[in-house]
């Protein structure tokens, strides 16, 4: 059984945002990239399984240029066997679902039976491309999952549910399962990973290639179009309390009740 | 193009949980055509035409008894075609995180999640959203027939019911067990009673500078308690196993959005402050008067956190 994880390079979290002057996106010239942090407990996961014997192969799949090819290598130093690049000039300008489309096309083409992915990249946050993936595979999913257990074709999960509640759940593969927080503990690339990484393959691949005709993703097939990008509006700026600790306390507790009203 | 909103209300103990009165109340203020309800499952409906629901589309079968993907998404499909709406609205939750990309995707509909703003632009509804962990803020416009938008819990005041009656149709989805693919096999409470982060009105969080778990329990979680707020953490004090993972706060955490926010001796990291920012009033404790945290803070306290803590409870307690 082969596992793909998807694999997304994003902004490091500590970036300082600059937009573009049609207020539709960040600039990216000179920001510094890494692998998604959910994408690292994916890929960890990914690997575990394998070590337990669970899976044959490890593949991660991302869509994106060249430049991504430096976090794809760090994935293969981690362990990953191999890896699939979905590059396309149609792939310009499309939303979530036409990345869904294209990663949902790469993953059934090389037959994966279990997809682990993020639970949200961190620069759109939006959380929404693993579920897409699997209404568009037919397969099972199971969303923002910190724990995961599998044997043979079943699997338990478990996840926060809402109301401060923890669902444990139970299915079937093909599944597509995001990954939270909790997972697990990310290993690093180590030397000798680094090393054996050079000799991995990175398959580049384009949509027509994938069975995808070019009106089914892009900037033509968005649904979804962001503009009027700016900066959150500025905190009013805020007041220390002077005086000793309980003179604050006191002024604190005057000022939530009868200022804020919050309590 | 407005055939007018579908809200999805959420249950909990058989009664709607406060979103969906946020969700009805913005619908209706929105002005963008007849606001109807979607209520998956069985409970007491009586509580949504006073909030603004005209209709409530209602789909109840044994296989929606407890949550699974599959038969929500086959509900929500046929609630959103008997009501012919061209919008689907509810609260950034995790039952809608999991079923409307799926749904939206069956459907080919635009999907904007996480909005903060909801607005009526010549009819149509329009999202603003946060994105890069609130760093940005972003229009969210959607060009298909119909359009999926989630709402971020507290983002709009609740206000008393108007009044009004809804009437209750009944939707038959043709759900049945073997539309139930991922099944829960059971719930278990997190760890305290009290309120979901995302959806708490108060929250009460704990950095790094609790030095223990003991010292965590015995600080941050009493003072919680007399406020009635829930637990939050750093993500420092989670990976010190002060906290637990459900209770971290920030981007790689929960993301909040509480009336009240205090944060005991947290720096108020950038990953930190993506969690929290939009509280609508934060007060901070910390020994650093330097603290970005304070940059941030309604209120803000230098001082001590074992000294001010004790003393806010005990204030709060007299009062
Ligand atoms: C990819 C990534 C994701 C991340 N995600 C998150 C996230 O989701 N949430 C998150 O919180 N962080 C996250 N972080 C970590 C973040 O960068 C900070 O390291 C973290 O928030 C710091 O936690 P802290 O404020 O508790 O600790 P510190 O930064 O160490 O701050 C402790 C503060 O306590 C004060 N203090 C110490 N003693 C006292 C005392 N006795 N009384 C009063 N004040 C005192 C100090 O002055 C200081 O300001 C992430 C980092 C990365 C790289
Ligand atoms: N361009 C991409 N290439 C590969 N995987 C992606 C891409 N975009 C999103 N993903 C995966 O989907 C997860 C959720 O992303 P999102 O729905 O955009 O928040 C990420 O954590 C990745 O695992």
């Amino acid at each position: 059984m082969i596992i793909g994880v998807c694999i997304k390079q994003v902004p490091a979290t500590d970036t300082r945002i600059r937009i573009n002057a049609e207020a539709t996106a960040i600039l990216t010239d000179d920001v510094k990239f890494e692998i998604n942090p959910y994408d690292e407990y994916a890929l960890e996961e990914a690997l575990r399984l394998k070590q337990a014997g669970k899976a044959t192969e490890v593949v991660t799949f991302t869509v994106g240029g060249a430049d991504a090819d430096a976090r794809i290598r760090d994935g293969l130093a981690r362990g990953a066997d191999r890896a699939v690049r979905i590059d396309d000039p149609a792939l310009a300008g499309s939303d979530s679902l036409g990345l869904a489309r294209a990663l949902a096309a790469a993953l059934t083409a090389e037959g994966v039976g279990l997809v682990l992915a993020g639970r949200q990249a961190v620069d759109g946050d939006s959380s929404t491309i693993p579920a897409m993936i699997a209404e568009l595979m037919g397969a099972a999913q199971v969303s923002w999952v910190d724990k995961f257990e599998m044997d043979g074709e079943a699997f338990t999960a478990q996840r926060a549910a809402g109301g401060g509640m923890r669902e444990v759940v139970a299915g079937r593969l093909p599944a597509v399962v995001s990954c939270d927080k909790g997972l697990n503990t990310p290993r690093y690339a180590t030397l000798p990973g680094i090393l054996k990484a050079k000799s991995k393959k990175i398959a580049v691949v384009g949509i027509a290639e994938l069975g995808l005709s070019a009106n089914r993703v892009g900037a033509g097939a968005a649904l979804v179009t962001f503009s009027n990008m700016g900066p959150p509006p500025q905190r009013p700026a805020g007041r220390i309390l002077s005086g000793d600790n309980a003179t604050a306390v006191a002024e604190l507790v005057r000022l939530l009740r009868d200022e804020a009203k919050v309590i | 193009m407005s055939n007018g909103i579908l809200v999805f209300c959420e249950f909990e103990a058989g009664r709607p949980r406060k979103t969906a009165f946020e969700l009805l109340q913005r619908a209706v203020a929105l002005g963008a055509g007849p606001v109807s309800a979607l209520v998956v499952g069985d409970g007491d409906t009586s509580a949504l035409g006073p909030n603004g629901a005209g209709k409530v589309y209602q789909v109840s079968a044994p296989a929606l008894a407890s949550y699974s993907t599959g038969a929500y998404t086959k509900a929500f499909a046929a609630a959103l075609a008997a009501s012919g709406a061209s919008t689907l609205l509810a609260s950034a939750s995790s039952v809608a995180r999991d079923v409307l990309p799926r749904l939206a995707a069956r459907l080919g509909a635009g999907l904007a999640v996480e909005c903060t703003e909801l607005r009526n632009v010549g009819g149509k509804v329009v999202g603003r959203r946060p994105v890069y962990a609130g760093k940005a803020l972003v229009d969210v416009t959607i060009n298909s027939p119909v359009g999926i938008f989630t709402l971020r819990p507290n983002s709009y005041p609740v206000v008393a019911a108007a009044g009004g009656s809804a009437t209750v149709v009944p939707v038959d989805a043709q759900v049945s067990d073997s539309d139930v693919d991922v099944r829960v096999t059971d719930t278990v409470a997190a760890s305290s009673t009290t309120a979901d982060l995302t959806e708490a009105e108060r929250i009460v969080s704990g950095g790094r500078s609790l030095k223990g778990k003991e010292q965590f329990d015995a600080v941050v979680r009493p003072l919680a308690a007399a406020l009635g707020a829930t637990v939050g953490a750093s993500r420092a004090a989670v990976d010190a196993g002060y906290a637990g993972h459900g209770e971290q706060v920030g981007q790689t955490g929960k993301v909040v959005n509480p009336s009240l926010y205090i944060a005991l001796g947290i720096s108020g990291a950038i990953q930190h402050l993506a969690g929290m920012r939009t509280s609508r009033v934060i007060v901070a404790v910390n020994k650093d008067a330097e603290a970005p945290i304070f940059q941030y803070a309604t209120y803000g306290i230098v001082g001590d956190l074992f000294e001010v803590a004790p003393l806010l409870q005990a204030e709060l307690s007299r009062s």
